[in-house]
This record gives C-alpha cells, structure tokens and sequence, in this order.
C-alpha cells in the first residue's frame, strides 16, 4: 500500500511538473507578441489616456492633477472672467468637417480605386505585376515631398492653372491651391493606393467564370458589377475603405500643406495641442474620442455585415 | 421568322474560329466547321481536349464571336447577340455556382434578370429544385453541397429560365465514378422530361454513347463524324473515330472490289470477306485499313472453320471478361474479348496456338 501511494504522488506530481512546463513553454512561445503589442499598442495608448485626465503643464507637458477640463473642453467654452460654460460648436465643427472630407476622399479613392483595381486583375498575370509596381511608386517618396509636389501642381502659377489659361479655357487662375477641394485631392492621391491593393486583391480572387454564367443567365453588364462582383469583391472593399477613411480622419500633412491652415482639420487640432498651444490633455482627449468614433462606427458596420450574413470563410 | 416550318435548334454554318491575327500565325480552333442540331435532341460534341468542342459552345452560347461563318438559333441568327440576350443557358464544367447565394437564390437569378414576378419565381424555382430531387436544400449556401449536388443546383440554374437550348460543358467530368454513372441517366431523364434540346461537351467516349440521340466527333477544330452512336461505334469512318470510341483492332488489307456500300477485301493475315465501305470510298487505295472490334473476334476449335490463326501473347482479366491478345502470322497483334462465363472453360494459356473467327459484317474498312 505505502509503495502504490508513493508511485501515485510522484505520478501526480511528474503530471503536474508537465503542466507547469507546458504553461512556461506556451507563455515563452507567446512573449514576443505580448511585449510587442504591450510596447506599440497599449503603453502608448495608456499614455494618451492618462494624459487626457491631467491638467496641461505650464510649458508643455502635464501636470499631474486629475481634471477632465479635456473632454469638458470639446463641447463647452468656459468663460474667463467667471468660469461658466457655454456651449460651443467650434470644436465639433472640425470634427464633422473632418469626417465629411475624409468621406469624401473614401468615396472618390473608391470610385477611383475599384475600376483601376478591376482593370490591373483583368490584364495577364505578367502584366498585372508590372501595374501593381507603378501604383506603389508613390510609396517611394516622403508623403511630405509628395504633398509639397502637389501644392507646385494646384498653385496659381502652376502647371494646372498655367496650361488652363494656355488654351484659353480662363483668363486668370483660379485659386485652387488652400481650398477644401485641395486638401481633398491631395488625400485622394495620397490614400488611392490603400484602397486599389485590397480590392485588387480581393477581384484577382474573383473566379471570373461567374462572370460569365451570370452573362450567360441573362445579367447585363450594370446588372453583373451589382450582383457578382461587387458582393464578391466587398471583403476587399471594406478593407479599401477602412484603409483610406481612418488615416485620412487623422490627415495633418495634407490638410496643413494644401488647405493652407485656413480650415483647421481634426489631425492639425491635434499637432496643434502639442505644438504651440501646448494642450498635451486636450490634444490626448481629441485623439481619443477621435479614436473612439472610429471604433464605434467600425463594430456597427461589422455587426451589420455579420446580421447579413456576409461574413466570408 | 425563317421560311422553314420546323427550323433546326442549331444550325452552324461554315463556321471557324480563329484566335490570332489570322489562319497562318494564329490558332485555328474551329475550322468551318457546320453542324444541324435538331430539336429535341441530345446531341453530343466528343473529342480529345483542344479539338475545338468547347470553342464551339462558347460560340453558341456567345462568349466569344466566330471569325467566319454564321450560326442560326431556330432559324435566327445570334450575330452580335450578347451571352445575356441569346434563349440558351450553359452548364459550367466546374458548375460556376454564386458562392454569395443560397441555391433558391442562385436558380432564381436568371429569371429575376429577365424580369419575372417574384410568385412566378417562386413556383420556377420549386418546379425546377423538385425536378433535380433538390427541394429540401434550396437555403443552404453553394458551398455545403456535395460535388453531386452542386451539379444539380447547377442544371437547375440553367434550366429554370427555360432555354431554347441547354449547353453542357463537361458537366460530369468533376464527379466520382458512380455519381457520374447516376447524373448520366438523370441528364438523359432531365432531357426527355423538358424536351429541351441539349448539346453535351465530352472526352469521355462512354458517356457520348450512353446518353446521346446523336453524336459528333472533333479533332484538330473538325467534325469527323456525326452520327448516332451506334453507327459511329459500329462503322467508324476514320481510323481516328475508329480509334478513339472504344477499343478495336485494326488490321492491313487489300481492296479486291466494290460492290454499292460493301467491298470484298483480303486481310493481309489470310481471311477474304466483305467490309463496310466508309462514306466517302473514291480515294481508297489498293492497301487498306480494316477495323475489328474485339468483341466482333470468337475463338474456334479447329482451323477449318477459322478466318486466322495465332498464338496467345497476353490474357488481361477484367471481372465480366477477358481481353486475349493473338500475335498473327503477320507479326500483327489483335485483341479480342470474351465473356467469362462459368459454362464456357477458357483453358488458353499464354504461347498457346488459337483459332480466330471473325463476325459476319463487322469488318469496317477505314479512311485515314
């Protein structure tokens, strides 16, 4: 009796060193990933957080005191004198220009972007290769450069406006150049990209066999983007739009080289708080709710998505 | 309306297809070709892969446009018809089905495209799901179906909208053996019960002689031969008809003379008979090429009785029967089959001396 219980105890114990092992292993396996998602995704983040609830330090920085004056800051405007809040817009405004130019890069990359994609996935596949190249050239160069090419391009003296009045279309230049539709062509060059390569990803996917017995099922040809392609092709799509919506809500380069700083976007707000109004919370609180929008409107679109049944496997 | 009272389905007209800049440079899948298709038929397109079989339903169902010649649907011409505005639906090789639709919806499509009522919709789309015994699976997604299935929902598809003519493009090629032995007696169901006419894409010889009214056999972008199944398998008229649809022997002669659709002919091996003539007999020469079906070849005890004489080379048993392989005095080699049954003693052993005897009427003298 004392011998089986003894080889039942070292049994146990052996099962038990097992598990503990396996755990270690897994937990090494794993640590790689967890320190980096620790280190770029949520220490940064909880950075941003927390600065949000502080009071702005004198020259900069923080100061460690609890306050949400941040957040209070985005809707209401305190008085100076005797420190009532009113309601104010100013804030809220840049925000919904914001996301109304970002919609509208999105809805023009995608216009754009999803013939150009479905163009390079219909040429041979050597070809295809070769049209993939030249849309990532751009990527070469600095976004800033890029812009700053933009503003020689769009200026009144400049080769749109110059060769406008060559051929006698206009008399003097019109100013293109520090307009809303400036900034919103140079996030539609900027962004194009993002949003052709995962549509074409997604259409080179595409059996184009379906295409054809849709044809042959009596589809015209309006009828066969609608029905195959496109529900074919959203997964690719949403990528696209995802891609091109979040950083351009965010834009600041563009919106400052091209919109002139005249109309002030969420992104320039936020580079504004940390530069010279030296606002470290208000420009952390801005960043987040900027984050949180984004989330939000995410998951109801991936609910939705899901509810239909559109989920691919 | 054509001048005719019953115009034929399809009537291909001289037609080729060439894909390239011209017939020099470019490849000549189709080469003027021309072709009746009746109503109410099941005909069949049989060929090796690159015979030009499925260019020419391409052609008709309109995915691509002939370089020459012209093809009439009921006795009017699709020229410049898109696949969309042509009565003729298709049957995919790897069915095609909308993996973003349920069954009901991918069978629906068609006839939503041509403008139907959703309640004539709804009674098509059970009419057609109960006609391929599919009823119970109209809502699940394309891609739980088994490789069966997905074939039917595929017929059911193109049937719905109720085409002039149903185009199958090696439907059952992707099926396992005894699925396709199934689909092959429903398709045939399937065409007896609509009374729509379907043009069947094949390689597979057995499959053009089950189920077919009539057959065509392509090579190199050319009809070969049409003709019912029976007359193809029993009277080739080329060694390449000859060769590919089933297994026959084919044997060195000479023509002795012809009489109407017959000729008296003498096998190289030693036996003098009578062949069929082929179609077109005008530039036969003298040596000829006489085919045999092997199971046109008996053996006979004794030699007086033979057409030819030869020894035992090789004997494959295949269950139901074996294929005996005889070296003739020629140095020819002929393989014949017999039955194996438990009253008849097949006590032959390899190197063995045999006596062979020819069927009345089942030699067929080929054109090359």
């Amino acid at each position: 009796m004392p011998a089986q219980s003894t080889t039942h105890t070292l049994l146990s114990a052996s099962v038990v060193a097992e598990e503990k092992r396996q755990r270690h292993k897994r937990f090494s396996l794993l640590a790689p990933g967890i320190l980096t998602i620790f280190c770029i995704g949520i220490m940064p983040l909880s950075i941003v957080l927390i600065y949000s609830v502080l009071e702005p330090g004198d020259y900069g920085g923080v100061s460690w005191v609890l306050s949400f004056d941040a957040y209070v800051q985005l809707l209401f405007e305190e008085d100076i004198f005797d420190e009532t809040l009113t309601f104010t817009t100013s804030f809220l405004q840049i925000f919904l220009r914001s996301i109304g130019l970002g919609l509208f890069t999105t809805i023009a990359c995608l216009l754009i972007g999803f013939p150009t994609a479905y163009f390079i996935a219909t040429q041979p596949v050597k070809r295809r290769n070769v049209w993939l190249f030249l849309i990532t050239i751009p990527f070469w160069t600095n976004l800033l450069i890029r812009t700053y090419a933009m503003l020689l391009i769009l200026r009144d003296q400049g080769v749109v406006n110059l060769s406008l009045i060559k051929i006698g279309l206009i008399d003097k230049a019109i100013p293109i150049l520090y307009t809303d539709f400036a900034v919103g062509l140079g996030l539609v060059y900027a962004y194009l990209p993002f949003m052709v390569l995962p549509i074409y990803a997604s259409l080179e996917k595409l059996d184009f066999r379906l295409v054809e017995a849709s044809y042959d099922l009596y589809a015209t040809r309006f009828k066969v983007l609608k029905r195959i392609i496109i529900p074919l092709a959203k997964p690719g799509i949403a990528a696209g739009c995802i891609l091109v919506l979040i950083p351009s809500l965010g834009a600041f380069i563009t919106p400052a080289i091209l919109g002139g700083g005249k109309s002030l976007m969420i992104g320039n707000l936020i580079s504004l708080q940390f530069g010279q109004a030296r606002n470290w919370p208000f420009g952390s609180a801005i960043a987040l709710v900027l984050m949180v929008i984004v989330m939000l409107s995410l998951l109801t679109y991936l609910r939705s998505s899901a509810r239909k049944g559109l989920t691919h496997d | 309306m054509s001048e005719q009272t019953a115009a034929a389905a399809i009537d291909i007209r001289a037609t080729s297809k060439i894909y390239g800049v011209n017939r020099a440079t470019g490849v000549v899948a189709l080469d003027e070709v021309s072709l009746v298709i009746e109503d109410n038929e099941f005909f069949t397109l049989l060929g090796p892969s690159g015979c030009g079989k499925t260019t020419l339903l391409r052609l008709i169902a309109g995915f691509e446009q002939p370089s020459q010649g012209e093809i009439l649907l009921f006795g009017e011409h699709l020229e410049g018809l898109p696949p969309f505005k042509r009565p003729v639906n298709t049957v995919f090789q790897h069915y095609a089905l909308f993996p973003h639709m349920t069954v009901a919806e991918n069978i629906s499509f068609g006839l939503e495209m041509l403008g139907k009522k959703a309640d004539e919709i709804a009674a098509t789309v059970s009419e057609v799901l109960a006609l391929v015994q599919m009823e119970q699976l109209a809502d699940r997604k394309t891609n739980q179906l088994s490789g069966g299935q997905q074939q039917r929902v595929a017929l059911a598809r193109a049937l719905a909208p109720r085409p002039k003519v149903l185009l199958l493009d090696e439907p059952l090629s992707a099926l396992d053996f005894k699925l396709r032995k199934e689909m092959q007696v429903e398709l045939k169901r399937l065409q007896n019960e609509t009374g729509i006419t379907f043009i069947f894409v094949t390689h597979d010889q057995e499959e053009a002689l089950t189920m077919s009214d009539r057959v065509a056999v392509m090579r190199d972008g050319l009809i070969l031969q049409v003709g019912k199944p029976r007359d193809i398998y029993d009277h080739p008229a080329r060694r390449f008809v000859a060769d590919f649809i089933g297994d026959i022997n084919i044997l060195k002669g000479k023509l002795l003379s012809k009489d109407g659709a017959e000729a008296s002919v003498e096998l190289d091996a030693g036996y003098q008979g009578k062949a069929s003539l082929p179609e077109s007999s005008e530039n036969l020469a003298e040596d000829i090429s006489i085919a045999i079906r092997p199971e046109q070849l008996s053996l006979v005890d004794d030699s007086t009785a033979a057409s030819f004489s030869g020894s035992i080379r090789e004997i494959s048993y295949f269950g139901s029967g074996s294929d005996y392989e005889v070296t003739l005095s020629t140095g020819e080699v002929v393989t014949l089959r017999l039955q194996n049954r438990s009253d008849v003693n097949h006590a032959h052993q390899v190197g063995d001396r045999v006596y062979l005897l020819v069927a009345v009427g089942s030699m067929q003298i080929l054109a090359d």
